[in-house]
């Protein structure tokens, strides 16, 4: 419990440094706050010169004077209007710096999981990251906009209230204090219960969360099953449990407010016996003002200010287990914000150049020509073309430590060449083509690109001279010539038209309702399989990368379809090095060289012909299916 | 809409009439208890009575213990039954879910699905709760203060009429201001959301054209809209305290003024006019009176931002599935003939281009039916119609000899086993995910199922066996092991029809073919459709079907459309040329 709230205070005080930005402004809140809640303070003191100093003299006198107390009411006037405006000012500019470093995290949040490996996409479910931008984000929301703000304003008026008291009599206010450190023991019991259940709460919703959205997501599946009263079932366990934590959290925290309430009016019948009995026996009253006794105005106003301070007691005990669960949300933001990034220690970057005069030289134009820019540590700068050779010496590697999935790769790829993968699934094709663009780190040998070893080749730059193309597509939300763009950002309309067509695309986008202005909802649904693959290819070739890496890119395409595609690529990629992925041999045949994986292996390696010749795997593989028929 | 959602109270109706009812009690109580402590001030510490004292201190006692019992027990039934209400209506949301055809599922999307299940939930739950607290304890306590403060003072009770009106009108006016913001802000998070999600999911795109910069440029920019329209909104609200304090010092600025006058013109005595302790109490019904205003508006925002929310509830709520069975439906499914009869099928009644148009097939039992067809020729929308996934537009599609829309959908669906071609597997082990087939199988007949599937092979090699848990979606076997998981879980079912929507595309040519002999040998009598983009996958079948833009083009044998018909023959060699050269 000790080492939680231990670690509640790092969240907090990380949490409160976004207001360093902020710094002059939230000064002026707190500024603001002081007025405001000395107003308040004042106003409760306000009844004791009220009764002692004008009613009660007032009461005596034959022809009463109500000079004196237009005077001071004129004055009050004044000073709960300087507080009105105090409380105008403080909110209002809170409201913006809340949200401002709401705003901040949030798109911190959002640029850092951009720079993270692939790996962590691997290992977090989805749903559990996309809560923190929704359920974790709303907590925090609540604290940041209702909570903060409070708990300055009862801070400030606990604290002034306390010396209010203090200078009417010592003696009731330690009476006081007493009572509410009992008070407190209730309210931390209650309130760490409530904290308790809220944290649970949410972990419930995201277990729920992640529940729901993996049926949903496989809710054809669960149709065609007939699976439902079992995917029924387990909801409803799940359900069950949640709405025990919702109902004890909610029970706790809304018994808060009456318990504070009620023991407030507890205090102030005890203080009225208490002061009643002082004043009655006349016992000498000390406070900071001095030593007296105790006026019936006295009483009247310490009873009024008994309330002030237990009621922001209240207050901060109510909102307390709003921050627990926004603590507790932050703490999960934090640790995505602390994942490490993609390591990227790359100073060799891709540029546009062109020849002069058989030099190779930087230009800002795209010449079609790119050449790989390299610093060296002696200062100067050296250019070499980029061509497209690959070659990997010895590489292994693992997804998991201990777990090799590839073996001792060692392949060539010329410029130029286009160069397939087959094997079974799990061989490993897919794995070799994300070592190339560093998705993953190899763990031992060497991948060249160019000559360069790719480890000292900018992450960025790597990738941008590497087109992919997946099996499993992802489009965006947007019309479809958006999608396209996506590609390229500065291609014209022309451009992407084109490569529509290369990709034999523009023949069904054009049937689609509003052609290219189509809005693609979500992951492109409504578009088939093999058309969502047409789509992102056609997306590959706006960018018209120097290499091209297709992974199962036509398998949901028919061949008739994939041959007009695949000549039309051909086309674009001519002169450059392309690697294809495929089961479908027919899509592979046309290729300079072909590697056949086994288990992490290559264990052939050939053009089609020498392939077939060598009767090998591939020469299975090829006549498998008619041998086995 | 409210009716809708009300329909999700059920067995917490006790505890949501209950709140109320106990809420008032407290709340009479919380007015009652300053006129005690006038009386105390008054009659007790004024005259120095210290019996007086103790014995309305005792009742003060007595009411403060009874409020705090009251409104615990307030804020436990109201947490019981707003958690309650959460819990119904996820679960009336789901079940409904469960209940969709395809076609409704299509309509809404999984990520909104989720969204209505979850946030919006919580959001119509807090505002139920606060309504069942707040719809009693708001107006109880705005009649009962006012009602109290009269009994002390009329005279002054008449600032009331002054303040009240002009802090219910401040009040209305920030209301209204904020209120479409709000809206505004809700769409905006819709949108934000969206766009990490795909990017969660397509994070291998982004990375791979080094798109982070655009991703980012694009989510602040939704980002900031946000952040401009909340500061906005809560910027109007922030004139909700200070509106507040106004009225609130106002009062006691009036009540010190004009409450001074009274008290010495009746000279101090409570029976005469008012007293201090009168004065003070006013004070307090002053707070109470305003409080519950203050109250009110909170609760009026609440509600109204989770107005959108019980909105889109009640869109999956009252959202019925366009697939019903039929009176009386049919129990049996005779065998796994399948007969179309003049079929036409679109998506949408709107569509005027048809998916599929006059098709006519016969399909008698056990055999194997191959479909080939180019991207986007309907294969896939051609045996969705069979386990009913949809209906026809027009036409009859029946199975066994009985149209399908007259049999019982379960019993139907159980005889006919579907392998989508976007398939799913789900977290658990893979025994788990086997027995979705056959809840009751053994596991001589998952491995059996596996076998046929070829899949027995690469499970057996996994070092946990048929115990290897999956990840969420699958993500940790490959694509080709997946969909032989598929077929194995779909055999399970012994179904009397089998449909295999492109479901090998990843396992290679040589598996695919053992799956196919096993399927020949060891389930002849169930009937195969196989819909495959490999010619090699389907011309050992009896009989292939060309599709064509939603038409069949060409039907019979491997070797029958090879003779006469040219798509086919066309495919055929394609897929040939480099293997025939060679050999």
């Amino acid at each position: 419990m000790n080492k939680k709230q231990q670690l509640d205070m790092q969240t907090l005080k990380r949490l409160l440094s976004y207001l360093k930005q902020y710094k002059g402004r939230f000064l002026f809140v707190l500024i603001c706050i002081l007025m405001s809640a000395g107003a308040s303070v004042l106003a409760s003191l306000f009844l004791e010169t009220l009764i002692d100093d004008y009613i009660t003299p007032l009461l005596v006198q034959a022809v009463p004077d109500f000079s004196g107390l237009l005077r001071v009411i004129i004055m009050m006037a004044g000073i709960y209007l300087i507080g009105v405006l105090a409380t105008l000012f403080y909110n209002r500019m809170m409201a913006v710096i809340s949200q401002g470093i709401l705003k901040d995290i949030r798109d911190q949040m959002f640029s850092h999981m951009q720079t993270l490996p692939i790996k962590y996409f691997d290992t977090h479910s989805h749903g559990d990251v996309m809560s923190h931008y929704t359920n974790d984000t709303d907590t925090l929301r609540q604290m940041m906009s209702q909570s903060v703000p409070q708990l300055f304003s009862s801070v400030i008026t606990i604290v002034a209230v306390f010396f209010a008291m203090l200078s009417i009599s010592i003696w009731m206010t330690l009476f006081v204090l007493v009572f509410v450190v009992i008070i407190l023991q209730v309210v931390k019991k209650v309130a760490g219960n409530s904290g308790k259940y809220f944290v649970r709460q949410q972990e419930s919703i995201g277990d729920v969360n992640g529940y729901i959205e993996e049926m949903i997501n496989g809710q054809k599946v669960v149709k065609v099953f007939c699976h439902e009263d079992k995917a029924k079932e387990m909801f409803d366990e799940k359900n069950e449990k949640l709405f025990g934590e919702a109902s004890q959290a909610n029970t706790y925290a809304n018994i808060l407010m009456p318990i504070m309430n009620n023991l407030g009016y507890i205090l102030y019948v005890l203080i009225a016996i208490v002061g009643g009995a002082l004043g009655i026996w006349g016992v000498t009253n000390v406070s900071l003002t001095g030593v007296g006794v105790i006026t019936l105005g006295m009483i009247a106003s310490f009873l009024q200010l008994s309330r002030s301070f237990i009621q922001p007691l209240g207050q901060v005990s109510q909102q307390l287990s709003a921050i627990i669960m926004a603590l507790a949300g932050a703490r999960r933001i934090f640790q995505l914000i602390d994942e490490e990034s993609e390591a990227d220690n790359g100073y060799v970057t891709l540029v546009n150049a062109k020849y002069e005069n058989g030099v190779l030289t930087e230009t800002p134009e795209r010449t079609g020509l790119w050449a790989w820019k390299h610093p060296h540590e002696d200062g100067t700068l050296t250019y070499a073309e980029l061509k497209g050779k690959v070659r990997m010496f010895d590489v292994d590697f693992g997804y998991e430590e201990n777990k090799v999935v590839l073996h001792n790769i060692t392949l060539y790829a010329e410029p130029g060449q286009k160069v397939a993968f087959v094997g079974a699934t799990g061989a490993g094709k897919t794995t070799i083509t994300n070592l190339i663009n560093r998705f993953y780190d190899i763990a031992d040998g060497k991948i060249r690109y160019d000559g360069i070893n790719i480890n000292k080749i900018r992450k960025s730059d790597l990738r941008r001279s590497l087109g992919i193309v997946l099996q499993d597509v992802n489009l965006f939300t947007g019309t479809v010539m958006e999608n396209l763009r996506y590609g390229k950002l500065d291609a014209t309309d022309e451009d992407c038209i084109a490569a529509a067509k290369r990709a034999n695309a523009d023949g069904f986008i054009r049937m689609l309702p509003d052609g290219y202005d189509t809005v693609l909802s979500g992951d492109g649904s409504g578009l088939s399989q093999g058309q969502r693959q047409l789509i992102s290819i056609a997306r590959a070739a706006v960018a018209d990368p120097p290499v091209m890496i297709l992974d199962e890119a036509t398998s949901s395409i028919d061949t008739r379809t994939e041959a007009i595609v695949q000549r039309g690529m051909d086309a674009l990629m001519k002169g450059r090095t392309v690697f294809v992925i495929a089961h479908r041999l027919s899509t592979v045949q046309n290729s300079d060289v072909i590697m056949v994986l086994e288990l992490g292996e290559i264990i052939e390696r050939g053009s089609h012909q020498e392939l077939i010749q060598k009767h090998g795997k591939y020469y299975q593989l090829y006549t498998g299916a008619f041998e086995l028929a | 809409m409210v009716k809708t959602l009300a329909k999700s109270i059920r067995e917490y109706k006790k505890d949501s009439i209950l709140t109320p009812i106990l809420v008032s009690l407290e709340v009479v109580l919380e007015v009652i208890i300053p006129l005690l402590m006038a009386n105390l001030i008054d009659y007790g510490i004024d005259k120095g009575d210290m019996g007086y004292i103790g014995k309305t201190g005792i009742f003060l006692l007595i009411a403060a213990f009874l409020s705090l019992f009251f409104g615990a027990a307030a804020g436990k039934t109201a947490a019981h039954a707003s958690a309650g209400l959460a819990k119904n209506l996820r679960k009336d949301m789901y079940y409904n879910v469960q209940n969709f055809s395809f076609s409704n599922i299509d309509k809404f999307s999984t990520s909104s699905i989720v969204t209505r299940l979850t946030t919006d939930v919580t959001n119509v739950q807090n505002a139920y709760q606060m309504t069942i607290r707040m719809a009693m304890r708001a107006p109880v306590m705005l009649i009962f203060s006012l009602f109290c403060a009269i009994r002390v003072s009329a005279k002054l009770s008449i600032v009331f009429l002054i303040c009240v009106p002009v802090l219910g009108i401040g009040l209305y006016l920030i209301m209204t201001r904020v209120h479409p913001i709000f809206r505004r802000v809700f769409k905006t998070y819709d949108k934000l959301n969206n766009v990490v999600q795909e990017n969660v999911h397509g994070i291998r795109v982004v990375k791979s054209f080094v798109r982070e910069d655009y991703e980012n440029s694009k989510f602040q920019k939704i980002s900031e809209k946000i952040y401009r329209d909340f500061s906005k909104a809560e910027k109007t609200l922030a004139f909700n305290m200070p509106l507040m304090q106004f009225c609130m010092y106002a009062c006691m600025l009036v009540f010190s003024w004009f409450g001074a006058r009274l008290i010495i013109a009746g000279g101090g005595s409570p029976d005469a006019g008012l007293s201090t302790g009168g004065l003070m109490s006013l004070f307090t019904y002053a707070t109470q009176v305003l409080m519950s205003l203050m109250m009110l508006s909170m609760a009026f925002v609440m509600i109204t931002m989770s107005k959108a929310s019980a909105e889109r509830i009640a869109e999956i709520l009252t959202e019925t599935s366009d697939l019903q069975d039929g009176e009386n439906p049919v129990m049996e499914v005779a065998d796994g003939s399948i007969t179309y009869k003049n079929v036409s099928f679109s998506y949408s009644k709107k569509a005027n281009k048809k998916c599929l148009s006059d098709i006519n097939l016969e399909i008698a039992s056990g055999e194997t039916i191959g479909i080939i067809g180019g991207t986007g020729s309907s294969k896939s929308t051609l045996v969705q119609l069979i386990p009913r996934l949809y209906d026809v537009t027009e036409g009859s599609l029946k199975v066994g000899g009985v149209d399908v829309r007259d049999y019982d959908i379960e019993v139907l669906r159980n005889q006919v086993a579907m392998v989508l071609q976007k398939n799913e597997l789900f977290s658990g082990t893979i025994k788990d995910n086997l027995r979705w087939g056959n809840e009751h199988a053994t596991d001589e007949e998952l491995i059996h199922a596996c076998q046929l599937a070829q899949a027995d092979d690469f499970v057996q090699r996994f070092p946990d066996g048929y115990d290897t848990h999956i990840e969420q979606g699958g993500s940790n076997v490959s694509g080709g092991q997946k969909q032989r998981l598929c077929i194995a879980r779909a055999l399970l079912k012994k179904p009397k029809i089998l449909i295999l929507d492109d479901s090998t595309s990843a396992v290679d040519t040589k598996t695919d073919a053992m799956i196919r002999k096993a399927f020949r040998e060891e389930i002849p009598d169930t009937t195969k459709i196989i819909i495959a983009q490999r010619i090699s996958s389907v011309q050992d079948a009896d009989k292939i079907i060309v599709l064509d833009d939603g038409q069949i083009d060409g039907f019979g044998s491997h070797e029958e459309l090879l003779q006469n018909n040219a798509i086919y023959r066309e495919v055929f060699e394609s897929q040939q040329k480099g293997g025939s050269e060679d050999e």
